[in-house]
């Protein structure tokens, strides 16, 4: 069906160009031999092709821009017989003998253009008369179409000032009148067609009509073009008279398509100025008017016209720009009762861009906008469009991508009522661009009302709402979102630190509230930034009084440490808990507060005992308590005794021999400690050393009886070296290093060193004789000959046997007491 | 050659006696019209008007070595007019005779000098165009006013006519036709025609013309206001229409012929929508509103404003316009604008 209308259509144009074309044969002969009389006949005769009615615009435009091409050729006919002495005026009678009207039109508007250029009567009488004349085409297609042309044919003789045709006095106002008066009645036309033909074909003719908008558009363009329309004449008469127009047609697509145009067309300078008018007219639109993407563009628009040049603000200023299109947005939003969510926040939106752009001074002003935002969202409740929630999105990012700084967003008091306007999801997402922003300009957070106010802000990310469902597809989402809060916890800054220490309450507030899960993502970094501001409060050279507060201070911040991992032990995480407590106990220790961090090593080695039952997490966590141990200095002899009996009696615990070993062995140093006033107990190290060593024995005798092969002789060579103490710090260190880090060969042999450390450290109990002893012992062990070959224990040894020799060519004191040792 | 000479003779027979030419004084310079003959040929004629002295000569000239006995010779100048019902039956409405010459014999070429002094004709030179059938009766003088004869159509007419009169030869008798306009001064009240009409809730329009009386080469300006358009209007065309009337009570006729068909309007108007009108009547072949010519027959002209509906119905409403002649030197020029 529709198939044979477009064939139809088809074979009409075809027909319809072909009877131009031949009266257009006709006419042209006509033109050769300069017949007026005929050139007439067949023009209008070739102009009537336009008087159908089959065919649709877009058809027709074809048709049309046919005969416009032969149009031309008449017109220059038209001009070259007045030069003959062919009087125009008589021409301008001659041509409306026409008995039908379209034909006569189109050859008054072709005789006018001459009569005009030759400025035989005054360019605005003419155009004046063509303009009037026209009305009889009540067809809409047809007059748009002739319209169109009149408009073609006068643009470049209007009485414009400095044109030729201006005449002797307000000409301009002439030109202006003439389009003006053209615009009008084409957008009557225009508005008609939707009115014409039958209604189910109403869909059909919208596009119809959407094709020839330009058509309508482009007096508005004509308008823009003429020099004389300045200022004062836009604001008085175009303006008013267009919007006149636009409001009272009462058609959604023109509506739409004109304001549109009437913002891309004038200078933004008239907009500006005129932004009373302008604005006044959108509540007057009709409600189907898609309206926020008109204002956003005219927003857009201003907003550019600002930024390209500072000496335009003040104008913004004067006007009252701001003031302007808000109240403008208001009454749209009131006038049109079902405007979507979207479009209204898309509209706040735009004004905040705007005013973020041309006022990034008034904050207030964007409060107002996101106040007003939030006051048309509170009535509808939690969004569940996601188009509308994108928009917020956006209009709440826009402050953050404008400052580049959280802070400023968080001075908009309005600022976290919109965001409580977004479901769950989106909320959480906000939270992220707004933690994302704060990343990206490494924004310090420096008051305790800000970081209130900010986790307030990412409540979404912080705390668990009680609808969300939390399903596995969450998961790997759910850890970015929290290592992004850990993140944020880091940016977390005040010099001053009573006032640090206000946020770090403020923040253990937050993050305990945020339920089980976030904990063991939110509590380490909270943990550490108190560390760190702990570490800050004994660094100051500070007077008595604030060292006193200071002190005061630091009391407080481990209480609060305390309670803070404690919170970690609901979730359960204890190995984590265990490795903050341990932390804590450090900071303590580099604070002088013995019974703080003996109660932090008490709440590991309960979580040691209590929790941590999985044997390779009790190694680690061995490990960490040792290393930890070792380092502090805060103890007294009674504590110390406690921690460390504890610690070796932990060792000799653990399950596997060769772990017991050498968390045995690792315990010796417990006892030796490095600084000169530290403890140095060679009798206790020696005697952990010999219980490594009985382990040692006790886990080769084990291997051999159930593999039939001695797998430890490392151990021994690891025991070795704890006895020779042939190594300096750093290179036990580096040993050290490697120890936790790499495969078990490495492991192994970092443990053998143990012995040689404590040689060199001068144990008084570790004797040469020890060593030797051991030495042999190895050897023996790795000659025998169910011993595997284990070239890595090999080398590992061979390395030993060389540092000592390295040692005892070195001279001095370290060597002498290498001497002995026969290696 | 003797043949030639007896062929002669025998044609000479049956030609005229002699030949008549009658020549107005101011010939070269009067003003001619032209008037369509019967052969579809255009023919020039003088044009006069009443009240114009009407001097010429008429000369009488005998064949070659014939003498003219005659019982006189006289000019007339006839008016007349003749209806379509009573076809080839002339009233004469003005009747002047000059006597040329008393009885005699005319040898050779002789010129009579003539002259009616302002003579009245009041009536123009009108030809209701219509059916025309050709008449073919040679000895029909109509045949000289113009070749043609109407069948429905009204003529008024003027000529002069020369009789020689003889006895029992026969009279020879010689036409000159010449045409009378006359001229109106401006009309002194000329109101314009307003009018509103329409079907009840259907169709209301106002219309407006310029003036109620045009000349000939005026131009009407107008407009159309639509105040209620309930129909599916397709175009609007604005016609003159003429009309002839003749007789009187039961035996009028009247004749009706649409002279222009101007299209004004092209689609659906809205309410509120303004047409405006103009139509130069130059181009139309009118004359003069005439009325009551000699209690025999009247010509009206009119406008007749006609909207199509989609459907094709015709509305209209038609207006008595009255046409009249303006003297061309005082034609005011016609705005343009």
């Amino acid at each position: 069906m529709i198939a044979d209308g477009i064939e139809d259509e088809e074979k009409w144009l075809s027909a319809a160009s072909a009877g131009l074309q031949q009266n257009a044969f006709y006419m042209h002969r006509a033109l050769d031999s300069n017949n007026l009389k005929d050139a007439l006949k067949y023009s209008a005769q070739m102009l009537s092709e336009l008087r159908t009615s089959r065919l649709s615009p877009h058809k027709y435009y074809v048709l049309y821009m046919r005969a416009f091409d032969e149009l031309r050729k008449l017109e220059i006919f038209f001009y070259e017989e007045t030069k003959r002495g062919c009087s125009i005026i008589e021409l301008y009678e001659l041509v409306q003998h026409a008995g039908n009207i379209l034909p006569r039109l189109y050859l008054l508007c072709t005789a006018g253009s001459v009569y005009i250029k030759s400025k035989e009567a005054p360019a605005k009488d003419i155009l004046k008369d063509l303009v009037e004349m026209c009305r009889g085409i009540q067809h809409p297609l047809r007059g748009l179409f002739l319209r169109s042309y009149l408009s073609q044919v006068s643009r470049d003789k209007l009485p414009d000032i400095g044109s030729e045709y201006e005449g002797d006095d307000d000409t301009v106002m002439d030109a202006v009148d003439f389009v003006l008066q053209n615009f009008t009645e084409m957008n009557k036309l225009w508005v008609r067609m939707r009115y014409q033909g039958p209604a189910r074909e109403k869909d059909r003719r919208e596009k119809e009509r959407s094709e020839l908008r330009d058509l309508v558009g482009k007096n508005l363009h004509v308008l823009s073009q003429i020099e004389g329309v300045d200022l004062d004449m836009y604001r008085d008469t175009v303006l008013p008279r267009v919007l006149e127009q636009v409001v009272n047609c009462k058609d959604e697509l023109a509506q739409y398509y004109l304001m549109d145009c009437i913002i891309q067309v004038f200078p933004d300078e008239f907009h500006l100025q005129t932004l009373d008018v302008l604005l006044g007219a959108f509540p007057q639109l009709q409600p189907s008017v898609d309206i926020k993407t008109v204002l956003s563009s005219l927003m857009e628009r201003l907003s550019n016209y600002a930024a390209s040049s500072g000496e335009v603000l003040p104008q913004f200023l004067q006007v009252d720009a701001f003031s302007k299109l808000n109240n403008a947005i208001g009454k749209v939003i009131e006038a049109q009762a079902d405007m979507p969510v979207l479009a209204v926040v898309t509209l706040y939106s735009s004004l905040l861009t705007f005013t973020l752009h041309v006022h990034p001074d008034r904050l207030d002003y964007a409060d107002q906008v996101l106040g007003s935002c939030f006051n048309k969202l509170s009535g509808v409740g939690k969004l569940d469009d996601s188009q509308a929630t994108k928009q917020i999105v956006a209009l709440l990012s826009a402050p953050l991508d404008k400052y580049n700084n959280v802070m400023t967003a968080l001075k908009l008091s309005n600022y976290p009522r919109v965001m409580e306007c977004l479901d769950i999801e989106t909320n959480k997402v906000m939270a992220k661009i707004i933690i994302q922003n704060i990343m990206k300009n490494s924004t310090y957070i420096s008051n305790g009302d800000k970081v209130e106010a900010l986790f307030g802000l990412i409540r979404g990310l912080i705390k668990d709402t009680d609808d969300a469902v939390c399903n596995e597809d969450d998961e790997e989402e759910f850890k970015e979102d929290q290592n992004a809060v850990a993140r944020l916890i880091y940016m977390l800054h005040h010099d001053d630190p009573e006032e640090m220490f206000k946020i770090i309450t403020i923040v253990q507030k937050h993050i305990l509230a945020g339920g089980v899960k976030r904990l063991p993502f939110t509590v380490p970094p909270l943990v550490f930034t108190a560390l760190k501001l702990i570490r800050a409060l004994q660094n100051g050279d500070a007077s008595k009084a604030e060292e006193a507060a200071a002190a005061a201070t630091r009391k407080k911040i481990f209480q609060l440490l305390n309670q803070l991992i404690e919170a970690l032990s609901n979730v359960p995480a204890p190995e984590l808990a265990l490795r903050l407590y341990l932390q804590c106990a450090e900071a303590a220790n580099d604070s002088d507060l013995e019974p703080v961090a003996c109660e932090f090593f008490t709440q590991a080695y309960i979580l040691y005992e209590e929790e941590i039952s999985d044997s390779r997490e009790q190694v680690t966590a061995l490990q960490l308590i040792i290393g930890t141990l070792q380092r502090m200095h805060v103890f007294g002899v009674e504590n110390r005794d406690t921690l460390t009996h504890k610690a070796t009696g932990y060792s000799a615990k653990l399950l596997k021999k060769p772990d017991q070993c050498r968390a045995v062995y690792s315990c010796s140093h417990l006892f030796w400690a490095d600084d000169q006033d530290g403890v140095r107990d060679g009798e206790r190290v020696l005697l952990c050393l010999k219980r490594a060593l009985k382990i040692a024995n006790a886990a080769q005798q084990m291997a051999n009886a159930t593999r039939g092969s001695g797998g430890s002789v490392i151990l021994f060579i690891e025991i070795l070296n704890k006895y020779v103490s042939s190594f300096t710090f750093v290179e036990y260190c580096t040993v050290r290093f490697s120890y936790e880090n790499q495969g078990s060969i490495m492991t192994r042999c970092g443990s053998k060193f143990r012995y040689l450390y404590f040689f060199e450290k001068g144990n008084t109990q570790i004797t040469v004789n020890t060593i030797q002893d051991l030495m042999e012992l190895i050897t023996t062990e790795m000659r025998s000959d169910n011993a595997a070959t284990d070239p890595a224990a090999e080398a590992f040894f061979a390395n030993t046997l060389r540092y000592i020799q390295f040692q005892k060519q070195k001279g001095g004191a370290v060597s002498e007491k290498y001497e002995p040792v026969k290696a | 050659m003797e043949l030639t000479m007896s062929i002669n003779y025998l044609l000479g027979a049956f030609k005229p006696a002699c030949h008549i030419s009658i020549t107005f004084a101011d010939e070269k310079n009067r003003k001619k019209v032209p008037i369509k003959k019967e052969n579809g040929q255009t023919v020039m004629v003088p044009l006069f008007q009443s009240q114009e002295n009407i001097v010429g000569k008429i000369s009488v000239e005998p064949v070659q070595g014939k003498k003219i006995e005659h019982n006189g010779i006289k000019v007339e100048l006839l008016g007349q007019i003749e209806m379509y019902f009573d076809r080839g039956n002339f009233y004469d409405f003005t009747s002047l005779v000059r006597e040329l010459d008393v009885p005699g014999e005319i040898y050779e070429r002789k010129t009579y000098p003539f002259e009616f002094s302002t003579v009245e004709m009041p009536y123009e030179t009108y030809n209701g165009v219509n059916v025309r059938l050709r008449i073919d009766d040679p000895e029909d003088p109509l045949n000289l006013l113009n070749n043609t004869a109407q069948c429905g159509a009204t003529l008024t007419g003027y000529v002069l006519k020369v009789t020689i009169s003889r006895g029992y030869a026969g009279s020879i008798v010689e036409y000159h036709d010449f045409v009378v306009r006359n001229y109106s001064p401006p009309p002194s009240i000329n109101n314009s025609i307003k009018m509103e009409v329409g079907i009840e809730d259907c169709l209301h329009i106002e219309f407006e013309y310029n003036k109620s009386k045009y000349h000939l080469k005026d131009v009407i300006i107008g407009k159309i206001y639509f105040l209620l358009v309930r129909i599916k209007i397709k175009n609007m065309d604005l016609e003159i229409r003429r009309r002839e009337s003749t007789g009187s009570g039961a035996n009028t006729h009247v004749e009706t012929e649409t002279l222009a068909k101007f299209e004004l309007m092209d689609g659906a108007p809205v309410r509120g929508e303004s047409i405006p009108i103009r139509l130069f009547l130059s181009p139309y072949d009118l004359t003069p509103t005439h009325r009551n010519i000699n209690n025999k027959f009247s010509v009206k002209y009119y406008l007749n404003l006609v909207l199509v509906d989609e459907e094709d119905r015709r509305y209209f409403k038609q207006q008595e316009i009255m046409l009249y002649r303006l003297a061309e030197n005082s034609t005011s020029a016609v705005s343009m604008l």
